[in-house]
């Protein structure tokens, strides 16, 4: 089967088993930060941007992605940098092999709703899985990020990061 | 894999009711539950190009399309402006946002699932289903049809004969699979509870004796007792029967003091 898909801005043309998932079809053209991580459409690790919305490309049959256009990862590096660096200083990507999904997803995230409450984010998020961390760092380093924003302070890591936000941003019990 | 062997995106819907008239072959929903099968399919029909991705509103009616996500239920405004959220808050806890982007309301009726939070709300609230054969069906009737029945489902209508309409589920855990679903509307017709995963599918209880028209503690006591008492409930891996039945009093008396306060709220506003 013929499909056109526009992958991180590029189209590709390309011939393929009418049963091919979005998932496979990424990693085929080399979007190797979307993975298959449970199979049953559970996870989040396989999410993609579909036309703007987060979607599992795990479950998205090729044929319904034609023609559309998918973001990965590896096109959205630019939105993906302002935060990223806060996920790594909370140490939110442990074994790293949620982030991808859970980077996309927060992207999603924050283009729908700039400013989301902690129990936003919670619930935004909830459909992305990490065996690591318990979701309290991502939680922390998200609410570091959009505090930063709001403050206009300068990007410094290690004032804005680390340990001055404990009991400040997030107050754990 | 192996899901199917061919893929079509249907430009009729009588030439997607032709190609399912094939055993092997089946219409696609979001594709979730489907997938998780073994054994592959002959031909996915896809509706995608149809337009049945749209909720339409009039004086009369919600019109929800077959392949609205379940996303989309979660965010519409007029539908939740009208049942004051209970719509979002039926989706909220299956899964994750990207789940239900691609989850669609059409494949949750048509899999007539015990665990559906969708049909749980919509039988509530005396939704009709629209096939594209068998024409406008209540959603009652729609339940009884054999599973092998080979039509296509086109869009759900919600009447806006619903006055007050809340939803709870209790789950084990965040985003898994519900305990138990429940519903309570108040429709012109009375007061109705439908309750699903229990875990067979929804069933709804009429209160027929007019338990509830004057609401009071004991009063609201008493329909809850009545609904525990009619529905079947069953054990599963998540939980045992008497527990189901415990929850479902409790959920039926939450929904019913909620609908109250809403009423009361209103009137105070008046």
């Amino acid at each position: 089967m013929e499909v056109t898909i526009t992958l991180n801005g590029k189209k590709i043309t390309d011939s393929v088993d009418a049963d091919m998932v979005l998932l496979d079809f990424c990693r085929k053209h080399k979007c190797f930060s979307v993975k298959r991580g449970c199979e049953t459409g559970n996870c989040g690790l396989c999410s993609v941007l579909l036309d703007g919305k987060p979607v599992l490309s795990c479950s998205v049959p090729i044929g319904r992605a034609s023609g559309r256009k998918v973001d990965t990862l590896e096109g959205l590096q630019e939105e993906a940098k302002k935060f990223s660096d806060f996920f790594a200083a909370q140490g939110a990507d442990q074994c790293g092999f949620c982030n991808p999904g859970y980077i996309v997803n927060i992207v999603a995230l924050l283009r729908e709703n700039p400013d989301p409450t902690d129990e936003e984010i919670l619930e935004y998020l909830s459909g992305n899985l990490c065996r690591c961390t318990g979701y309290q760092s991502q939680l922390r380093s998200l609410r570091n990020y959009l505090n930063s924003k709001k403050e206009a302070a300068p990007l410094d890591l290690e004032a804005e990061v680390y340990g001055a936000d404990i009991g400040r941003e997030w107050k754990h019990e | 894999m192996g899901y199917f062997n061919q893929y079509v995106r249907a430009e009729s819907l009588e030439e997607a009711y032709g190609l399912y008239q094939k055993k092997n072959n089946f219409v696609l929903g979001g594709m979730l539950w489907l997938k998780m099968r073994k054994r592959p399919f002959g031909t996915a029909i896809d509706l995608s190009d149809l337009g049945l991705d749209q909720i339409e509103e009039d004086e009369k009616e919600f019109r929800i399309g077959a392949y609205v996500s379940l996303r989309e239920l979660e965010t519409n405004e007029a539908l939740n402006t009208y049942t004051k959220g209970a719509f979002a808050e039926s989706v909220k806890h299956i899964v994750g946002v990207q789940f239900r982007n691609v989850a669609t309301v059409g494949g949750s009726l048509w899999g007539r699932y015990g665990f559906s939070d969708v049909m749980t709300i919509f039988r509530a609230m005396g939704a009709k289903v629209q096939l594209h054969h068998a024409g406008i069906l209540d959603l009652d009737e729609f339940v009884k049809m054999p599973r092998k029945t080979r039509d296509i489902l086109v869009s759900v209508i919600v009447p806006k004969k619903v006055k007050a309409v809340v939803y709870l589920s209790q789950r084990n855990q965040s985003t898994d699979f519900p305990v138990l679903t429940c519903a309570v509307a108040k429709r012109e017709e009375g007061y109705v509870a439908a309750v699903g995963a229990t875990p067979h599918l929804a069933e709804n209880v009429w209160d027929k004796e007019g338990i509830l028209t004057e609401i009071n503690e004991e009063s609201i006591e008493k329909f809850a007792a009545k609904v525990a008492e009619q529905i079947r409930f069953g054990s599963n891996m998540r939980a045992g029967a008497a527990y189901r039945r415990i929850v479902c009093q409790v959920l039926v008396k939450r929904a019913l003091h909620t609908i109250v306060a809403e009423n009361n709220g209103e009137e105070e506003k008046c």
